[in-house]
């Protein structure tokens, strides 16, 4: 049953929010922490025992798979509703924190992420970058 | 005639917005099939398309919800909020490698607290060289360029005035959009093209609707990597700004 992927889905992103607000109230923060990271944790433990479960549960993936692929036209309805013009129009001192933030964040990646140790499937290190 | 189509487009608002989204998304794929031979990526077209719609939202509404502050386009607003971006995103993470997680998780999580560092010290010293001297704003303005929630709830922490919040808001917005719209640019350059860099990139940016959208552009199967550590950034932020890097800056200003 599709629905059962979907209300799987849901339970996770409830629960990993619910976890990140108590995580946040647990250390003192206004702020939600890690809650979608930790609702990806809880998808991830049940896919890997998904298999398992086919056989009973039938097409339930195609629950969870069906809001991964309407995971970029989120993201486009979502770039449609950023406060655009506030970001342009905020004056230099918001223009420059914003834009050298991100661009020491990008001169920083090569250095953090490191050599990539025996590569899963394709991403065979090309040479040069 | 035209009051009616009006009526029945904001009662049905999150189906129009599904149709919008489709309609622009279409657009780009074909934009950049014809234009630019592919090379560049139809979802990085379909994203700037997206900001410049919020953007002329906003210059005809004044308002601070982008295209979704016209009542007929309401649904993009709902569509593209935190509600569904979370629920598609956490989606995303279906059938992810956990091995590869595992390896990267604490350089991912090191990224998180270098990022957060990184982006308040660079903020805090774009706000000194524009001649701001008192620790809560320059704070404020440093917690701004970790992202737009960093900053608002640093600068209500330290009191600092509605219009120093204001810009570490603006501030936080230039950082996401431009994470959106250069990512899939400089994808290539710095190493961004698997599992473990993307959490690094996830972990260093923290933006998560900039990590979201930038990924989005250049590789889809990134995005779960990317978007697991940066659903950390903002609390941690929240955590170190009003009170370690406070001090920090408290302290090195005497």
């Amino acid at each position: 049953m599709i629905v059962y992927g979907v209300a799987i889905l849901s339970v996770c992103v409830i629960a990993g929010k619910f976890l990140g607000d108590w995580l946040g109230v647990a250390i003192g923060v206004q702020s939600n922490v890690g809650g979608v990271g930790i609702a990806m944790l809880l998808l991830i433990a049940i896919s890997h025992r998904f298999d398992s479960f086919k056989k009973d549960f039938g097409d339930t993936a195609l629950g969870i798979s069906f809001w991964s692929a309407m995971y970029i036209p989120i993201v486009v309805a979502m770039a449609a509703k950023q406060n655009v013009l506030a970001a342009l129009t905020g004056g230099p001192v918001a223009l420059s924190a914003g834009l050298l933030a991100v661009l020491v964040s990008f001169a920083l990646l090569p250095l953090l992420s490191g050599p990539v140790e025996n590569d899963v499937g394709e991403s065979k290190t090309k040479g040069q970058v | 005639m035209a009051d009616l189509i009006t009526d029945v487009l904001v009662k049905n608002g999150l189906i129009f917005a599904m149709f919008i989204v489709g309609f622009v998304t279409w657009i780009s794929y074909l934009l950049c099939k014809y234009l630019s031979n592919g090379r560049i990526h139809g979802s990085a077209l379909a994203i700037v398309a997206g900001l410049l719609l919020a953007y002329i939202g906003g210059v005809v509404t004044g308002g601070t919800q982008g295209l979704a502050d016209i009542e007929i386009f309401a649904g993009i607003g709902i569509l593209g909020g935190a509600m569904f971006r979370d629920f598609a995103l956490v989606a995303t993470s279906f059938g992810i490698h956990l091995d590869e997680v595992k390896r990267s998780g604490i350089r991912g999580g090191l990224a998180v607290i270098i990022g957060v560092v990184l982006s308040f010290v660079v903020g805090a010293l774009v706000a000194l060289a524009f001649g701001y001297t008192d620790p809560v704003d320059i704070s404020t303005i440093g917690a701004g360029a970790a992202t737009y929630i960093v900053g608002p709830v640093t600068g209500a922490a330290l009191g600092a005035g509605s219009d120093i919040i204001a810009l570490s808001i603006a501030a936080g917005l230039v950082k996401s959009i431009l994470v959106m719209t250069t990512t899939p640019l400089v994808a290539k350059r710095i190493g961004l093209n698997n599992p473990q860099s993307a959490m690094v990139f996830g972990g260093l940016m923290g933006t998560t609707s900039g990590v979201a959208g930038g990924l989005a552009a250049t590789d889809p199967k990134l995005v779960p990597y990317g978007a697991m550590t940066a659903t950390f950034y903002t609390g941690v932020g929240c955590l170190l700004a009003p009170s370690v890097l406070f001090f920090a800056v408290k302290y090195l200003l005497g």
